[in-house]
């Protein structure tokens, strides 16, 4: 059967396929539309296969675990930094191994469309001492799902797949198989000796892992996704080789195309990790010089150029490729171009026009926050030093103008923590401003360390009843945030919802500013329904 | 058979459904695709851009080198203007004539359409005017990509079919609303 899929939707459709029985995710760009496809697909209903969203990327991962403990085939997903918020059941689940087999998918993102950093989650599954895939191209991504799959279940360790913003968001045609597999049968195999990770457990299955490395590189060597190609006509030595991984090598056969010079040059696709070094020595001893191409930080480069900095190979770390950025045709040509390619690749491209300005994205008209932030912003412009602590999800904005009212974004949830950090150091007030979605993701924990000192505080929970900024998802907390404060311990005479619309001004501008003045934590929850979701509802209802 | 197309205009106009009618007509005649799309933040009224490349060959990068488009296909006329270098010499440009104001230093629209006019061909048309004229006023994206049928390599018949088929579950209401659009546009096209 042929379809247009997005690379994440034929990583969703290859899990199905695969025999998945659940899936484990916190929405994050790009890696959302995954779990939003399985939670869309009449077999995956039809299974029942779990497919609801989840608090964090932690609980994630551990669900995955537990599941994969039983038996069954579990997949996690998450964008990069995701992959931070659950690196301890992730690197520890190395050490466990799993039953049914688990596929961690990480999507990264190079240039950050939508992120805080660039970070390349292949780091994560060398250290983790994990396979890594990293697909080429949305039928590869499919593909690889079954295989990862069988791989897990075979080395009984988690697989991680590592994707980027390109392969997720980009559709093409895929070819994808007939019948679904069946989903595993619940197993008793799963040895408490390798999941109870008490030290002598661990030290052993620590030794086993190790030990497995040199059979995980053996496979990778011989995997059919890493492919080494020889020009047909030529003999070595070749005076240009490239070593490309994932979606850099698409980029490299283009610039080739452009140039008429399709299989000109030898080329190694690296697919599948530990980095298959046999291969790679091949193709360093048929080429005098090499130029590594990769999505992302330079993690083969690092390792192929070691300390010994070989001036025979090139890549982000010599200057023939940006250090940092997305890879495009272009900066692939300009770099084959600089390392000695023999033809020219760049057309002519038509000069800017001068007069085009940036249009930034903005809060939406009519969106709650919006409201909250011309509260904020005219009662914090009575104090001489008013610091506001933001947090992760479309009110991030509000440091934008008109309302440049934030002075930090880090992390999910650090608007609580640096808030009492900086009331630890002295600084009144000291604002927290947080999304409902992000709060339960991992605000709550916080916000108790602040109860518990009793910080002069005031925390706004921006409660627009979704985890907007990823399009809409169901934020776990909906209905709960006043019951989970009172159990933190936050006093009722502190606690207060409000509706952030224009007219209660008055009296929202009234509670900020007597909780301010209030030394101690207080929580204030403006509460009304994102304007996008509440179009959407609406239509939905007309068409019923 | 091989096109390179940028759409592009502001978060919310619609141009994912246009991407969404060319990539089902190419999959119908059988042609390959890929096509990169804009997801996330952006979409809070920022600029928005798809670059979707069709061909009877294997097609390699998801993204369009500079200076390789065939056809920018634009929902607002700046926003045309932005993608500008991916357009090849003789590339054409179809664009919504009717500014998105959304932001406090929006440039001239006279500056605007005299920078369109140094362009070799363009096709500037009001496709709001034209789909409320026509009492089609949510099709308007479906008007820009009647207007675009002629430059983007598929045949017209095939986008009108792939209309048909995607917006089949939505009713028969919208699939002829749709078609109108795509008619009208054609027309005003002068294609």
């Amino acid at each position: 059967m042929k379809k247009l899929l997005l690379g994440d939707e034929a990583i969703a459709q290859g899990a199905i396929d695969a025999g998945l029985s659940g899936v484990y995710a916190y929405p994050g760009t790009p890696s959302t539309e995954i779990t939003e496809y399985i939670q869309h697909n009449p077999l995956a209903t039809e299974r029942g296969l779990h497919s609801r969203w989840c608090t964090n990327e932690k609980t994630a991962m551990e669900a995955a675990l537990g599941m994969s403990f039983m038996g069954k085939r579990a997949m996690v997903c998450m964008k990069h930094v995701g992959l931070n918020v659950c690196a301890d059941p992730f690197v520890n689940s190395a050490m466990t191994g799993v039953n049914g087999g688990v596929v961690v998918v990480v999507a990264d993102d190079p240039s950050m469309h939508s992120s805080q950093d660039e970070q390349d989650s292949r780091f994560y599954g060398k250290f983790a001492m994990l396979p890594v895939f990293e697909p080429a191209s949305q039928q590869e991504a499919y593909d690889m799902m079954a295989a990862a799959f069988d791989y897990s279940e075979r080395q009984q360790l988690p697989v991680l797949m590592r994707v980027t913003t390109r392969m997720a968001h980009s559709r093409a045609v895929v070819s994808t198989c007939e019948a679904a597999r069946p989903e595993n049968p619940l197993n008793y195999d799963a040895q408490a000796a390798n999941w109870v990770l008490l030290p002598a457990n661990a030290r052993r299955r620590n030794d086993k892992v190790t030990a497995q490395q040199a059979q995980l590189e053996a496979d990778a060597v011989a995997s059919p996704y890493n492919i080494y190609s020889v020009p047909a006509v030529a003999q070595p030595p070749y005076a240009l080789g490239v070593l490309a991984s994932g979606i850099a090598c698409n980029y490299v056969q283009e610039a080739l195309q452009m140039a008429g010079a399709d299989g000109m040059l030898p080329m190694l696709k690296v697919s599948q990790y530990p980095l298959p070094k046999a291969l790679v020595r091949r193709l360093l001893g048929d080429c005098e010089r090499v130029l590594i191409v990769e999505e992302g930080q330079p993690f083969i480069e690092e390792q192929v150029r070691g300390v010994a900095e070989s001036n025979h190979i090139l890549g982000r770390l010599t200057g023939e490729l940006p250090r940092t950025g997305e890879l495009t045709p272009d900066v692939v040509g300009q770099a084959l171009q600089r390392a000695g390619a023999p033809w020219a690749t760049a057309s002519a491209a038509t000069p800017d026009t001068p007069l085009v300005v940036p249009r930034p994205p903005a809060l939406c008209q009519g969106c709650g926050h919006r409201d909250v932030y011309a509260a904020l912003n005219e009662v914090l412009r009575e104090y001489e030093h008013p610091r506001v602590f933001g947090d992760i999800g479309c009110y991030t904005l509000g440091f934008l103008p008109p309302y440049r009212a934030i002075h930090s974004c880090v992390d999910m949830g650090a608007s609580i923590t640096m808030a009492k950090g900086a009331a630890d150091a002295g600084q009144w007030p000291a604002v927290a401003v947080i999304g409902d979605s992000t709060f339960t993701h991992s605000g709550m924990t916080g916000l108790l360390d602040a109860v518990n000192e009793g910080t002069d505080i005031t925390v706004i929970i921006s409660d627009n009843l979704t985890t907007a900024m990823t399009g809409g998802q169901d934020s776990a907390g909906t209905n709960k945030y006043e019951a989970i404060c009172r159990g933190l311990g936050v006093p009722d005479e502190h606690l207060h919802v409000v509706v952030p619309l224009p007219k209660n001004m008055a009296e929202i501008t009234r509670i900020i500013r007597d909780e301010i003045n209030y030394h101690g934590v207080s929580v204030i929850i403006p509460r009304r329904e994102c304007i996008q979701t509440l179009k959407r509802h609406a239509k939905k209802q007309r068409e019923q | 058979m091989k096109k390179d197309i940028i759409l592009c205009g502001v978060g919310g106009q619609g141009i994912l459904s246009i991407a969404t009618i060319i990539g089902e007509a190419a999959m119908q005649a059988g042609l390959q695709i890929k096509q990169a799309e804009v997801h996330g933040m952006s979409q809070r009224g920022g600029d928005v851009q798809s670059h979707l490349r069709i061909s009877s060959e294997p097609i390699y990068s998801d993204l369009i080198p500079l200076g390789g488009a065939d056809v920018i296909i634009s929902m607002e006329p700046m926003e045309a203007l932005r993608y500008v270098p991916y357009l090849k010499a003789d590339g054409w440009v179809v664009t919504s004539s009717v500014p998105f104001v959304n932001i406090p230093n929006y440039p001239a629209d006279t500056d605007i359409q005299a920078a369109l006019a140094q362009l070799p061909h363009v096709v500037s048309i009001d496709i709001d005017q034209l789909a409320k004229d026509s009492g089609v006023p949510r099709s308007a994206n479906m008007v820009l990509l009647g207007a675009a049928a002629q430059a983007i390599g598929i045949g017209y018949e095939q986008l009108a079919s792939a209309i048909g088929h995607v917006f089949a579950r939505k009713g028969e209401a919208v699939v002829g609303a749709n078609l109108r659009a795509l008619a009208l546009g054609k027309q005003s096209s002068g294609l």
